[in-house]
């Protein structure tokens, strides 16, 4: 199926794969942010798992290893970051740019020796007379595990908000802290936890780009899509099915965007890449500017700081 | 009887301040026993070491004749001690359903506690729709919320911070009625309040505080208020003054003012219309969230209203910002203290300068006069005797109490014709709130206009000519104050919505 030179199907499968780590760090994010913690260090969470990540897949041989140390290495650094905002208190939004700058230094320095190396390649699932389908086959069975893991905890962050004990803390603890305190729940923990699950999301988010998306090892190569990640969890509500949304506009217009400039229209090449933050931020303003008057959908307590002091 | 709960010698220091010193106590089953005191006192730190959120420091604790030192709230609850708090400790964005399960160890499924929920309130007479937000809910309908969260788990102790403070009179009348039907099956019930006609008429025992000691055990029935009152302030109190006061001419006058709510769950302005004359004192009551902070905020030019809606003297500020009002004599005094009557970090110098220079000269050429801000500052610390080592001490490092003498003293002192006071003694202990309440009078005996907006009926009772109420953002027509029944007052109020008293 052939549009004005695009090719739809293909367009709607590479979507998939190009949304997938934006959606993997934005639900993390979803999750921080539900507990009441604003994390602005998604970007240097996501390229310390993709060099992390990389760089344990090319020493063993095995993407699977990668993308375990990819989340590890998320997490690690979200638990830093949750030292030092829960523990010690410091400014959540500082701390949160700092862990960025932070996140993209080390990485290139670890970095270093894996430039021009090719990782081992994550092969697609084999669905077998499924992927023959046609239309579908090609859209909803070409791909490899991470993609299905992605839109599986999609599914599972929604049921857990929604429906678990686990989750009702989780949010109570983001809505108001000091109730949740009064009445005997430990806000740090569950922020602890939040963050890390977050950070291992984020970092899982990573490797997936660095170990099959690009598949190489650059400085800077997440090229900002941590800071979409962010946009997209604010413009999504806090709601787990927005961002899965979201993610997949970014995702679709960055893949219509590569198949544009390949078809060869007569559009500058800058302006091209500039569109899917572009149109991500349109719609994120529309999406705000037509809420209910006064209706906040964020937590209550996001980015405020807790003490049991009181 | 034996003993439910027995408290023997508890004692805790924070940095600076030892809140309770061998306090020692006792409760029996199905007994009401009133926990007095000032605020400061040490009423909220002892019920917080009962419910396991603060650890004492030395004394121990009896419960149902076993040692209880509870670790967390948890520990407490199931133990069968139970508290409904001061502050709700409920979440806004939840449902109410929601917020029961977070107080419960282990709550059953959503749909079974919903009915659970629904059997419960009913019973006692507080009705709920457990699916509805939090948010959404009256002062009232929230309290309920955390009683019957309180109720599910079978208490035997259930403690109750300060719970009428936000309610109408005849919202208390039903909450009464929900403790004694408790008390008389056997809960016991330890009641926190400083209002001292309802302990005289629910208690059975009461224990006074003051200074973090126990001051006196008594029973409420047998003393007069003011005995009580004397022995929690432990010094004579003074009654306030109520000059003569002469009406002049309508200084300002209010005409179909409406407001969109300033926040999620606030409420709205609907047509608010009245008169203020020089002289007199209108005192506004409504519990809180029923649109008195909207009110002030228009009133005070935060929120600029519709042309021709606010008349000052004949003419129309309707569109003035405050410092516009403020120089033509509307000044106002909002509620909360620390971030918005006063910026906590800035000392209070800078704190009379924020809204002192329109009416006072404390600027030149528009340089700061240091000099002319901080004579003001003091004149304001040694006329409303607010307790400071001086005017360079940053508002936050002042008490509730004495902060608010300043706010309010740093209006008084501008000589306004109309000034606009909310909950003008809201956590301020009884001396100091008459000192308030004199200084709005004497400003009214001066000629000057006075709204008090305040959830404090006998306060409003106290000093004002004539009363209105406010309610879901609509104020009814002012009445005077003399004559004006408790009963009539709560009417007013939009008495209770929709509830009953339970069925013996």
């Amino acid at each position: 199926m052939i549009v004005g030179g695009i090719d739809v199907i293909t367009l709607t499968a590479t979507l998939m794969g190009a949304s997938t780590p934006v959606l993997l760090a934005a639900t993390g994010e979803l999750v921080a942010e539900k507990s009441g913690v604003l994390n602005l260090g998604v970007e240097g969470m996501m390229i310390i798992g993709a060099v992390a990540g990389f760089a344990a897949a090319v020493t063993t041989g095995n993407p699977v290893l990668g993308f375990v140390a990819g989340a590890l290495a998320g997490a690690l650094l979200a638990t830093l970051f949750a030292a030092l905002t829960q523990l010690l208190l410091s400014n959540q939004v500082a701390t949160g740019l700092a862990l960025t700058l932070f996140g993209l230094g080390l990485s290139a320095l670890i970095g270093k020796g894996y430039e021009g190396v090719r990782p081992p390649g994550t092969p697609k699932l084999d669905f077998g007379p499924l992927s023959d389908i046609p239309v579908l086959g090609r859209i909803l069975f070409s791909h490899d595990w991470v993609v299905y893991l992605s839109l599986l905890l999609v599914a599972l962050v929604w049921f857990v908000l929604r429906f678990t004990r686990a989750g009702l803390i989780l949010r109570a603890v983001g809505e108001s802290h000091d109730a949740a305190h009064a009445l005997g729940y430990r806000v740090v923990a569950v922020r602890f936890a939040a963050l890390a699950f977050g950070g291992a999301l984020a970092g899982l988010g990573g490797a997936y780009l660095s170990l099959v998306r690009v598949p190489q090892w650059t400085e800077g190569m997440t090229a900002g899509a941590g800071w979409i990640a962010l946009a997209i969890v604010v413009f999504a509500s806090w709601r787990p099915w927005r961002v899965l949304l979201g993610a997949y506009l970014f995702g679709g217009i960055t893949a219509l965007q590569l198949q544009l400039q390949a078809a060869g229209y007569a559009i500058p090449v800058h302006i091209l890449s500039m569109a899917p933050y572009l149109v991500t931020i349109v719609v994120l303003v529309i999406l705000s500017a037509i809420h209910r008057h006064g209706v906040q959908a964020a937590p209550a307590c996001l980015g405020k700081p807790f003490h049991a002091s009181s | 009887m034996s003993e439910l709960l027995k408290i023997e010698g508890l004692t805790k220091a924070y940095p600076g301040v030892v809140a309770n010193d061998g306090v020692g106590f006792s409760v029996r089953p199905g007994e009401v026993h009133a926990l007095l005191g000032e605020n400061g006192a040490g009423k909220s730190t002892l019920v917080k070491m009962i419910y396991g959120l603060v650890k004492p420091d030395a004394g121990s604790m009896q419960f149902a004749g076993q040692p209880f030192a509870p670790a967390d709230p948890r520990a407490a609850r199931a133990a069968g001690v139970a508290m409904v708090f001061q502050h709700f400790s409920l979440f806004e964005a939840l449902n109410v359903a929601e917020n029961v399960a977070l107080g419960m160890e282990t709550p059953p499924p959503m749909r079974q506690l919903a009915a659970r929920i629904r059997e419960i309130s009913t019973a006692y007479g507080l009705p709920l729709d457990p699916m509805r937000l939090v948010g959404d809910l009256s002062a009232g309908e929230r309290q309920r919320v955390e009683i019957v969260r309180c109720l599910l788990q079978d208490p035997k102790l259930l403690i109750m911070d300060e719970p009428t403070s936000v309610l109408t009179p005849q919202e208390v009348e039903i909450l009464f009625h929900t403790l004694r039907k408790l008390s008389s099956e056997g809960t016991a019930i330890l009641y926190i309040s400083h209002k001292l006609e309802e302990i005289r008429a629910l208690c059975d025992g009461a224990t006074i505080l003051r200074g973090g000691k126990v001051v006196a055990s008594c029973d409420p029935r047998e003393k007069t208020a003011r005995e009580l009152a004397e022995l929690m302030v432990g010094a004579e109190l003074k009654v306030t003054d109520r000059a003569e006061r002469r009406l002049g001419d309508v200084v300002l006058s209010v005409r179909e003012l409406s407001l969109a709510p300033m926040s999620q769950f606030g409420p709205s302005l609907k047509g608010v219309s009245f008169d203020l004359r020089a002289g007199e004192v209108l005192g506004i009551g409504g519990v809180a969230g029923n649109g008195q902070e909207e009110l002030l905020a228009t009133l005070s030019g935060e929120r600029p209203s519709a042309a021709a809606t606010v008349m000052l003297n004949g003419m129309d500020i309707s569109g003035l910002g405050p410092n516009g009002r403020r120089a033509k004599g509307l000044l106002a005094a909002p509620e909360e203290r620390l971030g918005h009557a006063a910026v906590p970090a800035m000392s209070l110098t800078e704190n009379a300068i924020l809204t002192g220079t329109m009416r006072k000269p404390l600027t030149r050429h528009g340089f700061v006069d240091q000099g002319a801000a901080r004579r003001f500052a003091e004149e304001t610390i040694a006329a409303f005797d607010v307790r400071t080592p001086g005017a360079h001490v940053a508002a936050r490092a002042l008490s509730g109490g004495n902060l608010q003498k300043f706010v309010i003293g740093r209006e008084v002192l501008q000589a306004p014709s109309v000034l606009v006071v909310n909950q003008p003694t809201w956590g301020v202990d009884a001396a100091a709130a008459a000192a308030i309440r004199q200084a709005l009078l004497d400003l009214a005996a001066q000629g000057a206009a006075v709204i008090a907006i305040s959830q404090d009926l006998d306060e409003l009772m106290e000093i004002s000519d004539r009363f209105a109420a406010l309610n879901e953002g609509r104020l009814s027509a002012p009445r005077p104050m003399q004559g004006l029944t408790l009963e009539e007052i709560g009417l007013m109020l939009g008495g209770a919505h929709g509830m009953q008293e339970a069925q013996p």
